[in-house]
């Protein structure tokens, strides 16, 4: 290469990052969620069909919403389809928690549960709503920062999730209900005798989690690509449980590594591009998952989760 | 055993009555659409073909993962072992069914099957004892990279010659498994049966499934009384695998003809919710994926016959499993000291 | 003599209740307990005393009876209801989050004054500070419990109780996890809280304890309560009788034992524990045939990390292990039981015994893979039947129906049952862990004797024990554990409490004076 630019490097580098952030969205939302189920000693593997049901939800709610001039001329239309999405999620959820922290099944099953039954249901009725039309939506625009004009500029979901980021740190760190959240996953007796509802915290916990994770499977359809077809996830909700894990339950190390994992994404879409004849375009598919593996392999934090971690709670 | 079959059926019972509910609401009379489910999955001897058909790579699949899961492994890679099974015997098929007799080439391309399911597990089975990974996700991941790699394989250097088909070459001849005579039950139908009996008597009748019960109840128990843990989980999973990667030799064999980009689909995590209907016994895997088949064929009837949604059956199958498992759930409270 | 005899602070009457499965846990206790006194229950395991404390603490519901406190009729729903109540609890596990600070544990569950934030952090140390010092409690607020030892652990759980205003304290068997010395001062600051007007409530089913603080000593035995004197008018030997129901006999008797080669050489051995502290440092241990060492030491201080290291479970960082005279320290597991390794693990549910399998099942875990019990690769369902049959009998495990499940046995039973797996073996050493955890006096004695039994067949024998007078009453030598490193040893017929306690707590001190 001859006369490297060090200006267009970082470019190109920023616009990566850029594209990071972004990618990473869905994937952090849900991994957001998931800290705090596990954090209250619930494992929710379900988080597949969690995003998909938001996903769904929010493509058709915002679909809907597009056809109702008042909300669609506010520019409404979008985060009604994020709000759905959100509820959508908590409706799972709310299976979840009937499942494991109500009837105390084996939670390892229930999630698998959760994601036969998220993919089932949203199959069935998007073909039953749209049949074999492709519908779209219209997705975010992006926005600036005016105080920060450097910064590129993202869309809102994007801001909304940063945001969302240090409020989930602050709940589980800052606040007595955090502190119940934590006891419960780590010693659920002490908790009990301090007075402290574990299965309704824990309830709480799974709902807020899968809240988030609906909320994640919305940003997908809705702000990102502005539609919706089976499978859409494509694996996120299982990228999540394993980027829990590589965070060690932390949200800050959550955004870390959902960076890592958006930029790597953006990297294989610029590599996709270049279409480079010796590396064929199904082994760039592969990457996000190898990638995943790899993170793993040096993750080991087992002994660092929440003691509870998957073990039904009962009283007495 | 009797208890294990009646949480299949008595999910069943409960998910069939709530897909009336959704039938109803649609606006078509539920009788009459079960009378064509049925009729349509168990009405003639080619409806009950088709039937088997379907419930043979389900229950094949099934009986491994019931292995993995009495051991606790979590296998949820079963749709990668497949296809890396499927794979490994295609290959195996394309290249010597020009020069080998069908006796000889069948057993290698069903080796080829087993070996294919079995590594494709071992390398989760790699990660999980060498590196701590969980299984579940290893598993996951796997899938994604199988799926990709049959992508690439049939796109490129397994494609037809000729073809711009996303497939392998035709597998004729002697790499197609022999059938019963006049009927379309193939070889896979009968090795899918006798492994009922097998599984069973791996798990309940042998030191080497004595043992996997062991750590799957309690590792900690298991390894203080010297057995070697780390040997159970790798047998889960390669058994597990193999089994897998038995079902997709099996039905590229004798059901596809050829390795189609897309193939497995559904088989793998079906598969899961099969073996858990079946409370992971092996005769309640088998009434499991009977029925599982039976609401998948009828559900094509259906729709055929009266316009209901095929994915009507993707949302019975879920119904009755999520009834069951909280059917379970609730026996075991009950039984359970307070 | 303290408490108030007139209007007594608490009034249990006909408390009754019974657990799944049919045992009478409580069967229609009457029982005062009066204001500034400290009442003691005393009883062997299982005998119902911490179920009695669980009703009264809102923990357990009962099946009939009432509560009076302070003479109003009460019925707590939950430990909260109880805990506005002005009762407390320390209980035997301790209720701490491990991984939360001392300050964190306090304020858990308790309304802020910033909700929905945490109260200011200082706030809160400065409060806890005062409060220990009111009462001579030493804490740090600020440190994680998980990094606190066992003693301060205690401290902190008292002092939550007394956070929350107890006036009537709750201790379940407090003294299990203390030495000596620590378990003096934990008495000393019970009568001080007893002289301020507050009562407590002492569930042990140690009788000298028992007779140094109480007031006043209720007994109950197989869920009934046969007594309630006060302390000064009764003696060991007459509450022993009442505990158990007849005469109470020390186990072991004076052994003529023949010293044999050394079966297990554990030399100079150093290991971690599960988070990579090290838990062993420097470790020398010798048991020869015939010979009996008893490893005792407040838990906590490496016994686990010990048990794991000799049965093969855990690996070790330095130095060797040497069975039957050959070097083991690579062995895993099966090649050690093999070798003629006897293993009675410490942790029954989590080591020893799987619950939902039979007892038949439980008792062949070690030997499934050698004949009689299988044949190429086949069970022997027949021959597992048979063997599990005639080690029940011998053994007197009941119920002896060797189909069911292990997890419905009592403790006794359990216990009795893995014993009998790992002397089924004629082992050639023994290790023996925390035999009699939760076990009840009659089985107590089973128990010794077996173990006994095998010395006298020429075996070497480890027991690794946090019951002192177990260690005491068995072994030929005891050697005292502290922080992973062997503190001290001692000839078994001359070593005493007032010797062993203050190696136990890593002090050379003296001993500290019973008040």
């Amino acid at each position: 290469m001859s006369g490297f630019d060090p200006s267009l490097a970082a470019g190109l580098a920023l616009g990566l990052l850029a594209a990071g952030v972004r990618l990473a969205v869905p994937t952090l939302l849900a991994a957001l969620g998931e800290i705090v189920t596990e954090r209250a000693g619930v494992l929710n593997l379900g988080l597949e069909g969690v995003m998909l049901a938001g996903a769904l939800a929010g493509f058709v709610a915002t679909g809907a919403a597009e056809h109702a001039p008042a909300l669609a001329g506010a520019g409404l239309a979008p985060w009604l389809g994020l709000g759905a999405g959100a509820l959508a999620g908590s409706a799972m959820g709310l299976v979840m928690a009937a499942l494991s922290v109500w009837l105390r099944a084996d939670q390892v099953v229930a999630g698998i549960m959760l994601v036969a039954l998220g993919q089932g249901i949203t199959t069935y009725v998007y073909r039953e709503v749209y049949g074999s039309l492709t519908a779209r939506v219209v997705p975010l625009a992006p926005v600036t920062l005016p105080r920060l004009p450097g910064v590129p500029a993202q869309d809102p979901a994007t801001w909304l999730a940063l945001l969302l980021v240090g409020a989930v740190w602050l709940l589980l760190f800052r606040t007595g209900w955090g502190l119940a959240v934590r006891a419960a996953g780590e010693h659920p007796a002490a908790a009990d005798t301090a007075g402290i509802d574990v299965a309704r915290t824990r309830c709480a916990a799974v709902l807020l989690g899968s809240a988030l994770a609906g909320l994640g499977g919305a940003v997908l359809t809705v702000a990102q690509l502005g539609l919706f077809r089976e499978g859409v996830t494509a694996g996120r909700g299982w990228i999540a449980v394993a980027l829990v894990i590589f965070a060690r339950w932390r949200p800050g190390r959550a955004l870390a590594g959902a960076l890592l994992f958006g930029c790597a994404t953006a990297l294989q879409f610029r590599l996709q591009a270049l279409d480079l004849p010796w590396l064929p375009y199904e082994a760039l598919l592969a990457l996000p998952y190898l990638l995943t593996l790899l993170a793993l392999l040096r993750a080991r934090g087992g002994d660092q989760a929440p003691a509870a971690l998957g073990t039904p709670y009962a009283k007495g | 055993m009797i208890r294990a079959l009646v949480a299949p059926l008595a999910g069943a019972a409960v998910g069939l009555l709530i897909g009336a509910a959704i039938i109803a609401a649609s606006g078509t009379d539920p009788l009459v659409a079960y009378r064509g489910l049925v009729e349509g999955a168990l009405g003639g001897p080619r409806q009950l073909t088709e039937t088997a058909l379907k419930a043979t790579p389900l229950l094949t699949v099934g009986l491994g993962l019931t292995v993995a899961f009495r051991c606790r492994i979590w296998n949820i890679g079963a749709e990668g072992q497949y296809l890396a099974g499927a794979l490994a015997g295609t290959t195996v098929g394309l290249l010597g069914q020009a020069s080998l007799p069908a006796w000889a080439l069948v057993p290698l391309m069903l080796a080829a099957g087993l070996a294919g399911g079995a590594a494709w597990a071992g390398l989760a089975a790699w990660l999980r004892l060498r590196f701590g990974v969980s299984e579940i996700i290893a598993t996951i991941m796997l899938n994604f990279v199988a799926a990709d790699a049959v992508s690439y394989l049939t796109r490129g250097p397994l494609r037809e010659p000729g073809s711009y088909l996303p497939q392998t070459a035709r597998l004729e001849g002697p790499a197609r498994l022999p059938t019963l005579p006049g009927t379309r039950l193939h070889l896979g139908v009968l090795l899918a049966v006798v492994l009922v009996p097998a599984v069973h008597v791996l798990l309940w009748r042998t030191v080497r499934g004595f043992r996997l019960r062991a750590i799957g109840a309690a590792p900690g128990v298991a390894a203080a009384a010297g057995m070697d843990v780390a040997a159970g989980i790798a047998f889960a999973l390669l058994c597990s695998g193999a089994l897998a990667g038995l079902a997709g030799v099996v039905e590229v064999s004798a059901v596809q003809g050829r390795l189609k980009d897309g193939a497995a689909a559904d088989y793998g995590f079906a598969a899961i919710l099969v073996a858990l209907l079946g409370r992971l016994h092996p005769a309640g895997v088998l009434v499991a994926a009977f029925l599982f088949a039976v609401l998948t064929i009828g559900a094509q009837a259906m729709h055929s016959a009266l316009g209901l949604p095929v994915a009507l059956s993707q949302v019975l199958q879920v119904g009755v499993i999520l009834v069951a498992l909280v059917a379970d759930a609730l026996a075991r409270r009950r039984t359970a000291a307070g | 003599m303290a408490g108030d005899p007139e209007g007594a602070l608490v009034e249990l009457r006909g408390i009754t209740k019974r657990f799944p499965g049919g045992t009478l846990a409580n069967d229609a206790i009457d029982l005062d307990l009066r204001r500034g006194e400290i009442l003691a229950l005393l009883g062997e395991n299982g005998a119902g005393k911490s179920t009695l404390m669980g009703v009264l603490y809102g923990l357990l519901r009962p099946d009939a009876g009432e509560i009076r406190l302070r003479g109003e009729p009460v019925r707590f729903r939950s430990p909260r209801d109880a805990i506005r109540h002005g009762l407390g609890m320390v209980h035997q596990h301790f209720m701490l989050v491990p991984t939360f600070t001392v300050a964190e544990n306090f304020v858990l569950g308790r309304p802020s004054p910033r909700w929905p934030l945490l109260e200011d952090r200082r706030a809160v140390a400065a409060r806890i500070a005062g409060l220990a010092r009111r009462h001579g409690l030493a804490v740090d607020p600020d440190a994680r419990v998980d990094r606190l030892s066992v003693g301060q652990q205690q401290r902190v759980e008292i002092l939550k109780a007394l956070y929350r205003g107890a006036e009537i304290l709750i201790l379940d068997e407090p003294t299990a996890v203390l030495t000596p010395q620590e378990a003096d001062e934990l008495l000393a600051v019970l009568r001080g809280l007893a002289a301020a007007g507050r009562s407590v409530v002492f569930i042990s089913h140690k009788l000298d304890e028992v007779l140094r603080v109480a007031d006043r000593v209720a007994v109950l035995r197989d869920g009934r309560l046969v007594a309630t004197l006060p302390a000064g008018s009764t003696s060991a030997p007459e509450l022993g009788r009442l505990m158990v129901g007849r005469e109470v006999r020390p186990s072991a008797a004076a052994r003529s034992g023949e010293r044999g080669e050394p079966r297990l050489v554990l030399e100079s051995v150093a290991a971690a524990d599960d988070r990579g502290v090290a838990a062993l440092r420097g470790v020398d241990l010798r048991v020869h045939a015939g010979d009996i060492v008893g490893l005792a030491g407040v838990d906590g201080n490496g016994q686990r990390e010990l048990e794991e290291v000799v049965a093969g479970l855990r690996p070790v960082l330095e130095g060797r292990v040497l069975l039957a005279g050959r070097d083991a320290t690579a062995a895993p597991v099966r090649e050690r039981l093999a070798a003629g390794l006897g293993y009675v693990p410490s942790d029954r549910h989590g080591r020893a015994l799987l619950r939902d399998a039979s007892l038949a099942d439980n008792l062949v875990l070690e030997r499934v893979g050698r004949s009689p019990f299988s044949r190429a690769g086949l069970l022997d369902r027949a021959a597992i039947a048979r063997h599990a049959r005639r080690l029940v009998a011998a053994f007197g495990v009941r119920p002896a129906a060797v189909d069911s499940p292990a997890g419905r046995l009592s403790g006794g039973n359990a216990q009795k049952l893995v014993l009998a797996r790992a002397l089924s073996r004629d082992p050639s050493v023994l290790l023996v862990c925390q035999p009699t955890r939760g076990v009840d006096l009659g089985a107590v004695e089973r128990l010794h004797a077996e173990i006994l039994r095998r010395l006298d067949a020429g075996a070497a024998i480890l027991l690794i024990s946090t019951e002192l007078s177990e260690v005491m009453a068995l072994a030929d030598r005891i050697l005292v554990l502290y922080e992973g490193r062997i503190a001290g040893e001692r000839a078994g017929t001359a070593a005493t409490a007032e010797e062993l306690g203050p190696l136990m707590g890593g002090r050379r001190a003296e001993p500290a004076r019973a008040a």
